[in-house]
């Protein structure tokens, strides 16, 4: 460490060198260089020390070490896969994490064709033509794709249609991003975790501008018909937007397929570990919505060589260029999530991606087996396929159990009264034989 | 000089770098025997499909292609491109920290702790009463922070349509005023590159909900006028709002919330050296004067007598993003603010500060509009700026952000940040220089070092190919 030992451990400077630079600029101090009035000066401390490298890093793992060690068989949105070494060990390389949005396309090659290759491992799961290189998470996609639906509609519409049972976060975000447009969020009736198609068909008129399904459902259900939703929303000549995920797209019926006009949902289920709700918004959508797209979008051109080269491009969509009139207010995306789920998704290849996802559904539906022969429990509530996870039924308040399984260090869901929600993948499998001998000591 | 001839891994042929990897191997897997009814299920999918040694030299190849503040000077104005601490990787990838978010709050008091702490640190910082962390990244604040301004006025009965923002002003502030529901009042700068009180003046009234400011500005002055300015948007019942992407410039000198801001962002991957990740993730939690408290998201983490929990503010604008916000880059904030302290803090602006100065002072370009402070906007005067940002990059280092703001005829947007030492702004005011010197064809012509030559943008934009299906279609 050759710098100023009081300042920055990075920033270079040695004193030596600060005063030479004061030199050259022709100040005397660096206060001199800072042109803010006396009135608002600040000059008091915020009273925070510095410490070491090593003092914080204890400090951390102390201070996290006040979590609970538990085992979770949670999910509602937010899933663990197991994430192979290769995703960290190369995504951390400095020359991804350390670079920025690829304004110079010339020099960013690698990243940007790592994006394509997402934006085109998303149009393969999704069956639809164009997909964006991030949103946040699944929830401001959703939210997106309620303000494209205003763009892209012929006629205004002043109302999106959603799932009675959604989670909150997505319902929530989504209700924000609506009024922002003018636009109410209603929702229709479910009938035993799925879309009730009577009341899908009930709720909607010429005035509603996006009809939203997700399979998986929050229940964990898969939705059977997606495809008769589709062509309620084309009816009515509103957007149909489908909420799933990568893992369960590889196995599922073709967005494109039941009529998707747009696909969202957290890509993170790849790629990310556990981290409180961090995600990568998957957004996918026809090919005739190009130009109303949110989001930054990677294409293929040549350069003055004759070589195919990637380049952020259609631009004119963005921020930086149309201002309020953008598709979209979003700069910083979650371009380096997005490569990680591109490595894990190779990592895995079709095989192993139609691995795991059939291994959520065998997974959902053997636990669930399990716990509905433990007394005092049902499970799944729902008389549905499954994936990753399920609702059971509880004689003793879930709330107790859920208590219960905490200090026997499982984690679950308490959905109601009575319902306990449970997610199962390969990260807690192995503990699964405890979770149910728990189960039954509890319940 | 120094130069830096880019790793460029290309075929014999002349028509591609690295290939993709559906080009490298491929494969159609059936949907065999799945333990779903086949009407639920696709019927293939077709994917890369490669071994780990085939995917490790991918990315690496990848990566060698491709430019990091690791490699060399990265002043992109606006951008704040810090180095970023190894450590903090480290601290994000602690396994107590990877925690669900729907946990009882019983079972992740460590979690919340960090979280509070973080509020705790950033509110001292920029001179707030209360902070979320709940927004993903910057433009997220921006839209957070107008939603409470939205909910505030709402809340009062009192109707407010207009955000007003400088020409001056970054992209995402006219678009999450837009997104927040509000009309736009574009309000032009003073001549000397300043918000001008008089327009600001005529501009404010009983529909000003918002003025969104940016201080020190994109030019890198300070708004001096800011308590007048604050007085003005005040006494026409709105609110002032802080876009943080500056702070770097006056950590330990000047506090928003002292200057007269009821709301602000904080810029965590600028200010807080968290990495930039290609693009993102960012973090862009939002800091508030105590009147707006009851308006930030849900849920909120305070503590109670030792413990931690979350809560739904009162007259809360619901939810920013589906669970709490983008934890990795939080606890790399967190770690970097507590490496740093007050002294590191302050230093850390002063160098940034310093680092601007001293290279503004070695290059010829025009800088039109002083003092500045971490940031300058130099004029590539006649020649083209993106053309010069082209030829940068022979000169083995990263160009400034270019033609932005407007206000600057053909902007170089320069912020050298804290991490340079003195050689390397010497290396970086070579290349200016050398490219000042040259002639517009040879600047047209860059950049020849680089991985990729100089890229067709208007093919790219008139057929667009945004896939690797789309490429096979041709
Ligand atoms: C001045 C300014 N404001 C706002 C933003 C938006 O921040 P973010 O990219 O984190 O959304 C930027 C970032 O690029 C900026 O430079």
């Amino acid at each position: 460490m050759s710098q100023d030992a009081r300042g920055s451990p990075f920033a270079p400077h040695t004193p030596e060198e600060t005063v030479a630079m004061l030199d050259a600029v022709g100040a005397e101090s660096e206060e001199e260089l800072f042109d803010i009035p006396e009135a608002v000066r600040f000059t008091e401390a915020f009273d925070i020390p510095q410490r070491d490298e090593q003092e914080v890093r204890r400090e951390l793992r102390e201070l996290l070490g006040r979590n609970d060690d538990l085992v979770e068989f949670l999910g509602r949105g937010h899933y663990d896969h197991y994430v192979p070494s290769l995703v960290d060990q190369l995504s951390l390389r400095s020359e991804f994490l350390t670079s920025y949005t690829q304004y110079q396309p010339e020099v960013a090659q690698g990243f940007l064709q790592a994006l394509f290759e997402y934006q085109s491992m998303l149009v393969e799961l999704t069956g639809l033509g164009i997909a964006n290189c991030s949103m946040y998470d699944a929830a401001t996609a959703l939210g997106e794709a309620a303000t494209l639906s205003q763009r892209v509609r012929s006629v205004d519409g002043s109302r999106v249609v959603v799932p009675a049972l959604l989670a909150e976060g997505r319902r929530g975000v989504l209700e924000n991003y609506a009024s922002g447009t003018g636009v109410t969020v209603d929702s229709y009736p479910m009938d035993d975790g799925n879309a009730d198609l009577d009341g899908v068909a009930d709720a909607l008129d010429d005035d509603v501008a996006m009809v939203y399904a997700e399979s998986p459902t929050v229940r964990g259900t898969i939705e059977e018909h997606l495809a008769a939703i589709g062509d309620l929303a084309a009816d009515h000549d509103a957007l149909f937007c489908l909420g799933s995920d990568p893992v369960a797209l590889s196995l599922l019926e073709e967005p494109a397929a039941v009529g998707a006009d747009v696909v969202v949902g957290d890509a993170s289920v790849l790629g990310l570990p556990t981290s409180y709700g961090m995600g990568l918004g998957m957004f996918a959508c026809r090919e005739e919505f190009l130009r109303q797209v949110p989001g930054r979008l990677v294409g293929a051109s040549t350069d003055e060589d004759g070589r195919r080269a990637y380049t952020l491009t259609l631009q004119t969509r963005e921020q930086h260029i149309r201002k309020e009139r953008a598709t979209s207010n979003i700069c910083t995306n979650q371009a380096w999530v997005a490569l990680r789920m591109a490595m894990h998704a190779a990592m895995l290849g079709p095989d192993g991606l139609v691995d795991l996802a059939e291994s959520c559904v065998r997974r959902a539906a053997g636990l669930a087996a399990r716990l509905d022969d433990v007394t005092g429990v049902r499970a799944p509530v729902h008389d549905r396929h499954h994936f990753r996870e399920f609702v059971a039924r509880t004689d003793q308040p879930a709330a107790a159990i859920a208590e219960d399984l905490e200090s026997e260090r499982y984690a679950v869901h308490v959905v109601d009264d009575h319902l306990l929600g449970v997610c199962v993948t390969e990260t807690n499998e192995p503990a699964v034989d405890g979770f149910v001998a728990a189960i039954e000591e509890v319940a | 000089m120094q130069f830096y001839d880019q790793a460029r891994w290309k075929d014999d042929e002349g028509e591609a770098y690295e290939p993709l990897l559906s080009e490298k191997k491929s494969r159609e897997e059936p949907i065999e025997d799945a333990p779903l009814p086949d009407d639920l299920t696709r019927d293939s999918l077709e994917l890369p499909d490669l071994s780990e040694p085939e995917l490790a030299r991918h990315y690496t190849r990848l990566s060698q292609m491709n430019y990091g503040v690791e490699q060399g000077p990265f002043p992109l104005g606006s951008c704040t491109m810090k180095y970023n601490p190894k450590f903090t990787e480290d601290v994000a990838a602690l396994e107590a920290g990877a925690v669900h978010p729907d946990r009882r709050e019983e079972t992740v008091q460590g979690t919340l702790a960090m979280l509070a702490g973080l509020q705790d640190y950033l509110g001292r910082i920029g001179g707030m009463d209360a902070v979320t962390l709940q927004p993903p990244a910057g433009a997220a604040g921006e839209y957070t922070g107008l939603l409470i301004a939205r909910a505030y006025h709402d809340h009062n009965d009192d109707d407010r349509s207009e955000v007003i923002i400088p020409d001056t002003a970054h992209g995402t502030n006219f678009a999450s005023a837009a997104l927040a529901g509000f009309d736009v009042v574009e309000l032009p700068s003073g001549d000397d590159g300043r918000v001008d009180s008089e327009a600001l003046n005529a501009a404010v009234g009983d529909d000003t909900a918002a003025l969104m400011l940016t201080n020190p500005n994109t030019l890198g002055l300070f708004e001096r006028e800011i308590s007048e300015i604050a007085d003005i948007v005040h006494e026409a019942g709105g609110l002032l709002y802080y876009d943080g992407a500056n702070l770097n410039a006056l950590l330990g000198r000047a506090r928003p919330g002292d200057m007269g801001f009821d709301i602000m962002h904080y810029n965590v991957h600028k200010t807080f050296a968290t990495p930039h990740g290609g693009g993102g993730p960012g973090a862009g939690p939002v800091g508030v004067v105590e009147t707006l408290e009851p308006f930030l998201p849900d849920p909120h983490v305070r503590e109670a007598d030792g413990d931690y929990e979350l809560y739904e503010p009162e007259h809360s604008i619901g939810k920013v993003h589906g669970f709490q916000g983008n934890w990795l880059v939080l606890v790399k904030a967190y770690a970097y603010i507590a490496r740093l302290g007050d002294p590191g803090l302050a230093d850390a602006s002063a160098k940034a500060v310093l680092n601007a100065n001293y290279l503004a002072s070695r290059i010829d370009y025009e800088i039109p509009f002083e003092p500045f402070h971490h940031e300058f906007v130099a004029s590539a005067g006649d020649q083209d700026a993106g053309d010069a940002a082209k030829r940068m990059l022979d000169y083995g280092v990263h160009p400034p952000t270019t033609k932005w703001p407007e206000i600057v005829a053909e902007a170089l947007m320069t912020e050298p940040t804290e991490i340079e030492n003195r050689e390397t702004l010497d290396q970086l005011a070579a290349a200016f220089e050398a490219v000042a010197e040259e002639a517009d064809e040879t600047l047209a012509a860059a950049p020849h070092r680089t991985t990729a030559r100089r890229i067709d943008q208007a093919t790219a934009a008139r057929s667009p190919r945004l896939s690797w299906q789309a490429l096979d279609q041709e």
